[in-house]
Parts: C-alpha cells; sequence; structure tokens
C-alpha cells in the first residue's frame, strides 16, 4: 500500500489513484465542515451563507461584529460563565476519583474486577438521554435538580470513565518493580505515589483530564434537564440559539470552540506520544 | 528472626523444639513452611493477598460510591419510575379500598353509593392539598377525559357539602362554629380517644403534603364520639390534621370543612346512630341530640347523584373500570403505552391503529441507527485501511484529521450541519450557483431523514474509524504479500485474507456507532425535523412538555436495554478495557 510499484498494471494504478481520491473525499466530508463556520463567522450580514461579496473576497463584506456580539451580549457571557464554573470543578471531580480508581484497578488482586469496570464505564455506555432523565427524577427528588452543585455531580459522574480509560492505559506499561524498589530504599507509600508513580502517569491523567473537561464543557442533554436558567451553559446556549435560529453569533462561537478542540487534541496527541516514548512502547 | 521465635508460636514443647530447630528453622511440627514470623506461610500469603485486595478496593470505593450516587441510583430510580402509580392509592386510599370490595369491574355498571361516599371524602382532602389535579392528569393518559372530569369535580365539592350544611346551620348556628366541632369531636379524655382515627388521619395527610409542614397537633377524637359517629370522626380529623399540619392554622378558631357536615348527615342517616346518640352524654351532647331529633329534616345523604349531577361522566361505568384497574401501586401501564398497547376490559389489547406512535418510532430509530452504522462503516472503512497501511509519520498526520470532528463540540459539529443542509444553505446555493439544479427546486435536505443521517454520520464516524485502525495496525501487512505471491489476485487476497482479520474491529466499531446512535438526541432535534427524531426525542418531550414522566421512564428503560444488551455483546467481543481514546 505504501507506494505503487513500478510493475503495476494499468488497472492496479487506476485503483491506487482511485482509493486515494475516495479517501480524500471522506476526509473533505470530515473536515470540510467544520472549517466552513470559520470564514462563515466573519460575515458582515446576519445570514448563515456566503454572501456574493465574501465570495469576491471584498473586505467590507468581512467584519469581527459576531465576535463583538459574543464579547458584549450578557447572555452569551453568562453562559461562558457558568461553563467555566461547572466544568473545572466537574473535571477536578472526576480525575481525583477516577486516577485513584484506575490505580485500584490495576491491581494484581481486585475483587469483582469485571463488574466493578462495568459499573464505572456506565455513565459512558448509556445513553446521555436516559441519564439526564434518571437524574433530573432523582436529583429533583433530593433538591439537587437546578442547582450548582446537582450539574457539577451530574458532569463529574458522566467524565469518570474517561479518566479511568485513559489512566488505566497508561498503567499497563507500568513497571511494578519501580514502587517496590522505592519502598526497599524506604519511602512511604504516600511519597512513592508522588515521586514514582505519579510522574510516569501524569500524561494520563492529564489527557483523562481534558476528556471530562470537554465532556462537561460541550454536554447539554444532562444540564437542559438537570440545570435551571442559573446555569445555562454555552452549550445550552448555543442549542436554544439553533433551535430558535437568532443570530450568527453561534457562528462566532462555534469557531471559538474550534480553535479551543485543536489546542486541546494538540496538547492530548502531544502527551500520547510522549508517555509512549517514556515507557518505550513507540518509536516516535 | 531466631528458629525460637519461629516454633514457640506453634506451641511446641522444649524438646520437639531442639530437633526441629536443627532439621529446619522454617517448617512447624505438622511439616507446614512457616514465614519469617512464625505464622504459617499459607496463611501468612493470604493475609498478604487479602491486605492488597483491601487496598486495591479501598482505592476504588471513593469512585464506586460517587457513581452509585450519583448515577446509578439515579437509574434505578427511572427503573421504579416507570411501574410506579402510587399515586392513585396515595391520593385516594378509601375509594381503591372500597372500589375491590364493592366493586366488580366486570358488571358493567356504576359503583355503589359506598364508593361515591369514600371517594367524597378522599377528593375533598386531596383537593385541599390540590393533589386531585394530578391524580386525573396520571388517569388521563390511560382515559381522555379524566382530568377534566377531576378538575370540574374538585370545583363542584363545596357545594356538594353545602346541602348538607346549610339546613344543619338551619338546625343550630352552633354547626358553623369552630369550638363547637372541636369540643365535641375531641371528647373528654384529650389525646387518649380514638388514637387509630387520628394515626390514619394523619398518614392520609402527610402523603398528601409531600414533607411540606407548616405546623403540627395533638388532636384525637374522643373514644365514644368517634364509634358512634364514625364517618364524621375520619372526615374531622382530616379536617383537624390538614388545617394544623399544612395550614399552620388553629383548629379551635378553623370552621370545619362542608365534607364533615356532609359526613355527619351520613352518620344521622343511621338508625343505630340516632340510638346511639341518645345515650351519649359527653361533651356537646345537648345539641347533637336535638339535631339527631330532627335529623329527618336533612335532606337524604346521596352522594352518587351529587357527583353525576357535578359530573356527568361519573356515571360512565368505563371510566370506573379504568380507576379501578390503575389502582395498584404499581402498573404495567406505561410499559404497554410505550409499546402501543393498553388495558383493554378484556385484558392486554393494541391501542387503536391511529393512536399506535411508538413501535413507529422505535422501528425508526432501528432503522435510522442501522443506516448510520452503515454508512459510518462504508466511509471508515477505507479511511481506516489507508491510516493503517501508511508509513507512521503520514498517517499520524492524518490521523488528526480523524480526531479533529471528535475533539469538536458536537453543537458545533450540527451547526455546522445546519449552516451546509438548510434551504438558503452553502450547499443548495452552490449547487444553484453552478445551475446543476434551479432556485426553485432546492434540495430539502434538513428536518427529515437526509439531515438526520447526514449530520449522525459525520458525527459518529471517529468512533467507527478509531476501533477499525487499531485492529488494522495489528494485520501483519506480510499476509497480503503472502496471498498475492501465491497466486490470488488483489480483490481476493484483501477479500479472504484481510477482511477476515478486520471483522473484529468492524464489530466493535459498529456496535460502538450503533450504541451511540440509538440514544443520540440533540442532532435528531435539530436537524430531523419530525420524521428524523428518534425516541430520545419523545423522551425528552415526556419529561418536559408533556410531562408524563412514567411513560419518559417506561420508554427509557426498553432503549436501555437494548443498549445494555449491546453493551454486554461490545464487552464480550472487545472487552470494555479494550475501549481506546485518540
Amino acid at each position: 500500500m505504501a507506494a505503487l510499484p513500478p510493475y503495476a498494471t494499468t488497472g492496479q494504478r487506476v485503483w491506487w489513484y482511485g482509493f486515494r481520491v475516495i479517501c480524500g473525499l471522506i476526509f473533505f466530508f470530515l473536515i470540510a465542515p467544520i472549517m466552513v463556520i470559520i470564514p462563515l463567522s466573519f460575515n458582515a450580514e446576519d445570514f448563515f451563507t456566503f454572501t456574493p461579496g465574501m465570495l469576491a473576497l471584498e473586505a467590507d463584506a468581512y467584519s469581527l461584529k459576531h465576535y463583538d456580539d459574543f464579547l458584549t451580549n450578557d447572555d452569551w457571557q453568562g453562559a461562558l460563565w457558568n461553563s467555566l464554573r461547572i466544568a473545572p470543578m466537574a473535571t477536578f471531580l472526576s480525575v481525583a476519583l477516577g486516577t485513584l480508581a484506575a490505580i485500584g484497578l490495576s491491581q494484581s488482586h481486585v475483587p469483582f474486577r469485571g463488574a466493578i469496570m462495568a459499573v464505572l464505564i456506565s455513565p459512558m455506555i448509556v445513553p446521555l438521554i436516559i441519564s439526564a432523565a434518571g437524574m433530573y427524577f432523582f436529583y429533583s427528588r433530593i433538591g439537587l435538580q437546578g442547582t450548582y452543585w446537582g450539574v457539577v455531580l451530574a458532569h463529574a459522574a458522566l467524565g469518570t470513565p474517561f479518566v479511568i480509560i485513559t489512566v488505566t492505559a497508561t498503567l499497563v506499561g507500568f513497571d511494578k518493580s519501580l514502587t517496590r524498589a522505592a519502598a526497599n530504599l524506604g519511602a512511604d507509600p504516600v511519597t512513592t505515589f508522588f515521586r514514582v508513580q505519579m510522574p510516569l502517569i501524569v500524561p494520563g491523567v492529564v489527557s483523562g483530564g481534558l476528556f471530562a473537561f470537554i465532556t462537561s464543557f460541550d454536554e447539554v442533554v444532562v444540564v437542559l434537564f438537570m440545570g435551571s436558567a442559573a446555569q445555562k451553559t454555552l452549550p445550552w446556549q448555543m442549542f436554544t440559539g439553533l433551535r430558535e435560529q437568532i443570530s450568527p453569533t453561534i457562528l462566532a462561537v462555534a469557531t471559538i470552540l474550534v480553535v479551543i478542540s485543536i489546542m486541546l487534541l494538540t496538547t492530548v496527541e502531544i502527551l500520547r506520544r510522549r508517555s509512549e516514548r517514556l515507557r518505550g512502547m513507540s518509536p516516535g | 528472626m531466631s528458629p525460637t521465635d519461629a516454633t514457640a508460636t506453634g506451641g511446641l514443647s522444649a524438646p520437639t523444639r531442639e530437633v526441629q530447630a536443627v532439621k529446619a528453622d522454617n517448617v512447624d511440627s505438622r511439616g507446614r513452611l512457616l514465614a519469617a514470623d512464625g505464622t504459617p506461610l499459607k496463611a501468612s500469603l493470604a493475609r498478604a493477598l487479602r491486605q492488597e485486595k483491601l487496598r486495591a478496593f479501598m482505592l476504588v470505593a471513593p469512585l464506586l460510591l460517587f457513581i452509585v450516587i450519583t448515577f446509578v441510583a439515579p437509574i434505578v430510580d427511572m427503573l421504579l419510575r416507570s411501574v410506579d402509580n402510587e399515586i392513585v392509592p396515595d391520593t385516594v386510599p378509601r375509594t381503591v379500598s372500597v372500589l375491590e370490595r364493592d366493586f366488580d369491574p366486570a358488571s358493567g355498571e356504576t359503583p355503589g353509593e359506598a364508593v361515591f361516599r369514600a371517594l367524597y371524602f378522599d377528593m375533598f382532602l386531596a383537593a385541599e392539598a390540590k393533589e386531585h389535579t394530578r391524580l386525573g392528569s396520571r388517569l388521563n393518559y390511560e382515559q381522555s377525559g379524566m382530568a377534566s372530569l377531576f378538575r370540574s369535580t374538585g370545583r363542584r365539592l363545596d357545594d356538594m357539602g353545602d346541602t348538607y350544611k346549610d339546613p344543619l346551620e338551619d338546625l343550630s348556628t352552633a354547626w358553623d362554629e369552630a369550638g363547637y366541632w372541636l369540643t365535641l369531636m375531641a371528647g373528654p379524655e384529650g389525646g387518649a380517644g380514638a388514637t387509630e382515627v387520628a394515626a390514619a388521619a394523619r398518614a392520609r395527610v402527610l402523603t398528601l403534603a409531600d414533607g411540606d409542614l407548616e405546623g403540627d397537633t395533638d388532636f384525637v377524637p374522643g373514644a365514644e364520639i368517634a364509634e358512634i359517629l364514625p364517618t364524621t370522626a375520619a372526615a374531622y380529623s382530616d379536617f383537624a390534621m390538614f388545617a394544623s399540619l399544612v395550614d399552620g392554622d388553629d383548629i379551635a378558631e378553623e370552621e370545619p370543612w362542608e365534607a364533615v357536615h356532609a359526613a355527619l348527615a351520613i352518620d344521622l342517616e343511621n338508625a343505630e346512630t340516632l340510638q346511639a346518640i341518645r345515650g351519649y352524654d359527653g361533651p356537646g351532647a345537648v345539641l347533637l341530640k336535638e339535631t339527631a331529633a330532627k335529623a329527618d329534616t336533612l335532606p337524604p345523604a346521596e352522594l352518587k347523584p351529587a357527583f353525576i349531577d357535578a359530573d356527568e361522566d361519573w356515571g360512565d361505568p368505563a371510566n370506573w373500570q379504568v380507576i379501578a384497574r390503575y389502582s395498584g401501586a404499581y402498573t404495567p401501564g406505561y410499559f404497554l403505552a410505550a409499546v402501543d398497547m393498553q388495558k383493554g376490559a378484556e385484558g392486554i389489547e393494541m391501542k387503536p391503529d391511529n393512536e399506535q406512535i411508538y413501535l413507529l418510532l422505535f422501528w425508526r430509530t432501528l432503522v435510522l441507527s442501522v443506516t448510520i452504522t452503515f454508512t459510518c462503516l462504508l466511509l471508515g472503512y477505507p479511511i481506516a485501511f489507508l491510516l493503517a497501511n501508511l508509513p507512521m509519520r503520514v498517517s499520524n498526520l492524518l490521523l488528526i484529521l480523524v480526531l479533529l470532528p471528535f475533539w469538536t463540540s458536537l453543537l458545533v459539529r450540527t451547526s455546522s450541519w445546519i449552516v451546509l443542509l438548510q434551504q438558503q444553505g452553502v450547499i443548495n446555493d452552490t449547487l444553484v450557483a453552478i445551475g446543476l439544479i434551479g432556485d426553485d427546486g432546492r434540495l430539502e435536505m434538513m428536518f427529515n431523514e437526509t439531515g438526520t443521517v447526514i449530520a449522525m454520520t459525520h458525527i459518529l464516524l471517529p468512533f467507527m474509524i478509531l476501533p477499525l485502525y487499531s485492529v488494522m495496525k495489528t494485520i501483519n501487512p506480510s499476509y497480503l504479500r503472502a496471498a498475492k505471491s501465491l497466486g490470488a489476485t488483489d480483490f481476493t487476497a484483501f477479500w479472504r485474507v484481510y477482511f477476515p482479520l478486520s471483522v473484529p474491529g468492524i464489530g466493535a466499531g459498529a456496535i460502538l456507532v450503533f450504541i451511540l446512535a440509538i440514544g443520540y438526541y440533540i442532532t435528531p432535534e435539530l436537524v430531523g425535523g419530525t420524521s428524523g427524531i428518534f425516541i430520545s426525542n419523545r423522551i425528552a418531550y415526556h419529561i418536559s412538555s408533556s410531562l408524563n414522566w412514567g411513560l419518559a421512564a417506561a420508554l427509557g428503560v426498553i432503549l436501555l436495554g437494548a443498549v445494555l444488551i449491546l453493551y454486554w455483546c461490545y464487552d464480550r467481543i472487545v472487552g470494555i478495557d479494550n475501549v481506546k481514546l485518540g
């Protein structure tokens, strides 16, 4: 597959190029929809499509007015602020509990390992609408529905499976004799954890944390049911905006979110490769 | 550690100890190996293992507890809610028990006076607590018209009581004095009277009030008066408990409800009661005797005609059959409704054709999810194949193109599809601009199945590519070369060698995409219109708009069951530990 051999027949050549064209089209399908909103967000008109001026690359067909609206509109700023209040707290809870649990699960003798794992991963598998429905019923019973902590707890529960999966993955190649050596040299379990184990699993913890953060930051179904107006997050505001067709400000917000996801993706990729290199699992 | 220490714990006598010490210093008299501290090695190892297990479990425990409380408990709560019917026995407890005893739903007749009497007192209390409309809405899911029946009757309950209150007041104005009623009903013995009557009333009020209390009372009806006037004592206790517990009023100052007067009229119809009153000389006996003597001037205590007069639907046996059928604390009703069935007069039956929607919706969810899974496979397989067979450096770069959509907010991707697909959107504009379609022939790609399938394929494609890629990466390329050198054509080599090896990846990706697809809510809601929506959208509708939470829960449980079966398959095929992200 790597390169076309010199002895390839015409049919093979056609297929070789044809296959690459097909793959190129599929990549286009994957990326183009995300990229198309970036120029549209600079539209000077309140349209969701390209104006003739934009296509002719006229400078005055482009403007920053949608970004300006995002930065000055109280609804959007309130939603941004709510997202920034909820996501870090939910991430903190997920990472703290998830990391401990992943370390526990990676030990050689865990009673009921399979059952525990199934329960801990279930928030990722159960459809969000069902989680949202159950949480809405249950949290309104115990008075947490429509509160900051209700949303934070719900998001933390949804984020933990990602932390468990990423941290467990880094622990797979973890050499147990390192902790034994530390203990042998007189380190107590806490010191061993922070000085020996932690530095090695940090990439997994950070990417798990980023997953948990993006889970909470992007989450809309649960917060729609669980939250009240005081917990209106950015995705919620976008959802209402899309449903009621209010303004192209959504495109400006979307562009900002795309930039954020590119940054997160880069961080996670760098961490993953660093971790694999450290543990000698990958040549690159 | 000396051999002496080691054997001392074994409790051996001195001579044996010496022999042991010579023979081996780590074996006890029964030949068991000993650990360094002298305990048998087996026990010592078992203890170490136990400690290790405990330590591992203690690390997992906080999260396990957290997930059980914040996630598993809500799901269990939803399971219970899908069969919960407590609102009926909680709101009209006496009616339910009298119906069970006196009413035969198969008879095709309306129940007798006793049921209507029980219903009157239940309804009166429920109406004070404003719970009768909730019961009406609950029964309305089973039979339309029930909500308005309960609402309209709730407004007429006072009038029904006035029929008896007014003549009683004509006999003596004391009958509308709070003080006289309290003296009469409380009896001479204070808190030691008919405690079971008070306790029953308190329980009914607490159930209805749902924990929202303003005050308390130590009212207990007198034992003797409760025996002579049982209906009145119960009705007055309802009033006393509700007025003091929920409203926080002083019952010595509150005029009793009309229901209490109606209860007195009911009691006074009974000849034995009149007889007993003649022999009664507790507090308030004088006026009670005077009234009892003129009992025949009171209007006849018939509540059945009064109810039918308030709303003729009470005379419809079908309504009573529904109440009797749904009077238990648990009901399969929501589950039946979720699969377009109902409990009819002759057992379980399909709903009329024009009321069937959920089976169609489940079917559509299934069809659309399968379509989306299939298109994801179709688009994902070539990409995964390409990525797995390119040099590491190139494939890592291309992998970014797969991961970027994966990391991009769901709402961002949905909004871009709205921008692209709508009638005045980018795709239609482009097609018109290049003249492929006319301006009046713009394609309808949104608010229908097409929109849902296109947008969701895009959103779920990374979930297909990543598992496929991780399986294909492990397929040794020399297998293909071997097949070709043995004379297979490119296609045969792929189809007979490569494809079967990639099947685990197809299984993993397909199940993952399918699980995610059947529970999707946001994207179908925004681009699906009416024909492209899933069962999830109906669940959301029942939670936030129609407020039929029981049905929402039942639909949710069915969907959850389907997902859990798939989850189990996924665990069997891939192993949940092997899920990889990015």
